[in-house]
């Protein structure tokens, strides 16, 4: 028998195609990809069946975690620049330019106004190590929660007026924070200064039960 | 991994005039997948892909001005009370004297299931959310999240009273 001569094939494949799909999940990924915000603290949001979606914009956000700390949020750069502009002015703290730069980039923070210039000094680290953060006062003595919410809902109605405004404040609470706590909070959106009556609690969607007769 | 694959022309057919070797264009794009890939990972890592999901809730204007005759009154027999205790519990009376509370949890089978019976037995049926100082936010979600699941139509969010406490002693 002669002996069959089996072709060596060359184990080089074409990496064109793979390439291709590669630089285009690239891509998709780029443009959809919203960076995880480093927010002092994590919660474990409650579940509902709700399916609205948060709006992207000029919300703010109060986060309540699980110690009972209460953290203030806002969206947009330009937005918290104006709104750190105002607190300076009507609290009697001054803001460096450099303070306010980091202001504008910080997502969310937990601490009294008149520790905020030192806040704003540390570095990054120091600021999210757990602890130093201890929240911010909502005591009916002394409830710095209002005065923040009162000046973003002025820089929200000053960004867009056709806005409704009143949609754009969320509660982000812990599942497991105590109910007194979220009810401060909750009354405070409802002072009468502010008149939010209508606002957004965050929450994970979880699949709705079968509908029952 | 990393060699240029540069086919060499064989072909001498030209008898005269020494021809340029013709280089091949292909790449090895190894790399460069690699590249891609790893790119992906990381951004499929970092991305925040779902938007959370939010509960829009209304609560009623706090006026001051509104006397006690002007509010509206919510008949006995439309109204259910729903305490949410420490522990992840529940207790349920309907009206304002209702002789046997019951005591359940947030399970399908629990509050659910109630509310599924009396939202078909009572018409405009009003439920009060009363959540005790011991409770958690989540139970309150929870509590609002059946309203919408059970389609109760008229619910609020009142605090709880020592009248309420009254009643579900007995189920301490």
């Amino acid at each position: 028998m002669p002996k069959v001569k089996i072709p060596r094939k060359s184990t080089l494949v074409d990496m064109t195609a793979m390439c291709d799909v590669a630089f285009l999940l690239l891509t998709f990924f780029m443009l959809t990809t919203q960076f995880k915000s480093d927010d002092p603290v994590v919660v474990s949001l409650p579940s509902s069946i709700s399916e609205i979606k948060m709006p992207d914009v000029n919300i703010v956000t109060v986060t309540i975690d699980k110690s009972g700390k209460v953290f203030f949020g806002m969206e947009g750069k330009y937005n918290r620049e104006k709104l750190i502009d105002k607190i300076a002015e009507n609290k009697n703290i001054t803001i460096t330019p450099e303070q306010k730069r980091i202001f504008s980039l910080l997502s969310s923070f937990g601490v009294p106004i008149s520790k905020l210039p030192e806040f704003l000094d540390l570095s990054q680290e120091e600021r999210n190590k757990p602890g130093y953060q201890t929240g911010i006062p909502v005591d009916s003595t002394n409830n710095e929660l209002k005065e923040w919410l009162k000046f973003a809902k002025i820089v929200v109605y000053e960004t867009d007026r056709s806005l409704y405004v009143s949609q754009l404040f969320a509660i982000k609470g812990d599942g497991s924070a105590a109910y007194p706590l979220v009810k401060k909070v909750m009354n405070t959106f409802q002072d009468k200064t502010l008149q939010i009556n209508k606002f957004r609690l965050v929450t994970n969607l979880e699949a709705a039960p079968p509908v029952q007769k | 991994m990393a060699e240029m694959v540069v086919k060499e022309s064989k072909g001498k057919k030209g008898k005269g005039g020494k021809k340029a070797k013709k280089m091949s264009t292909r790449v090895d794009l190894t790399p460069m997948v690699d590249l891609g890939f790893l790119l992906v990972t990381f951004f499929m890592l970092t991305t925040t892909f779902s938007k959370p999901q939010t509960m829009e809730i209304n609560m009623p204007i706090k006026d001051d001005t509104v006397k006690e005759e002007e509010k509206q009154a919510v008949k006995a027999t439309h109204a259910m009370s729903i305490i949410a205790d420490e522990n992840n519990l529940v207790y349920v009376y309907m009206g304002i004297d209702d002789p046997n509370p019951i005591k359940t949890d947030y399970s399908a089978n629990g509050i659910r299931k109630i509310l599924y019976e009396k939202v078909r037995e009572v018409d405009n049926l009003t439920v009060l959310i009363k959540p005790t100082d011991k409770s958690t936010y989540k139970n309150v979600v929870d509590l609002l999240d059946e309203m919408n699941i059970t389609k109760v139509k008229r619910y609020a969010l009142v605090p709880v009273e020592p009248h309420d406490m009254d009643i579900i002693k007995k189920l301490l």
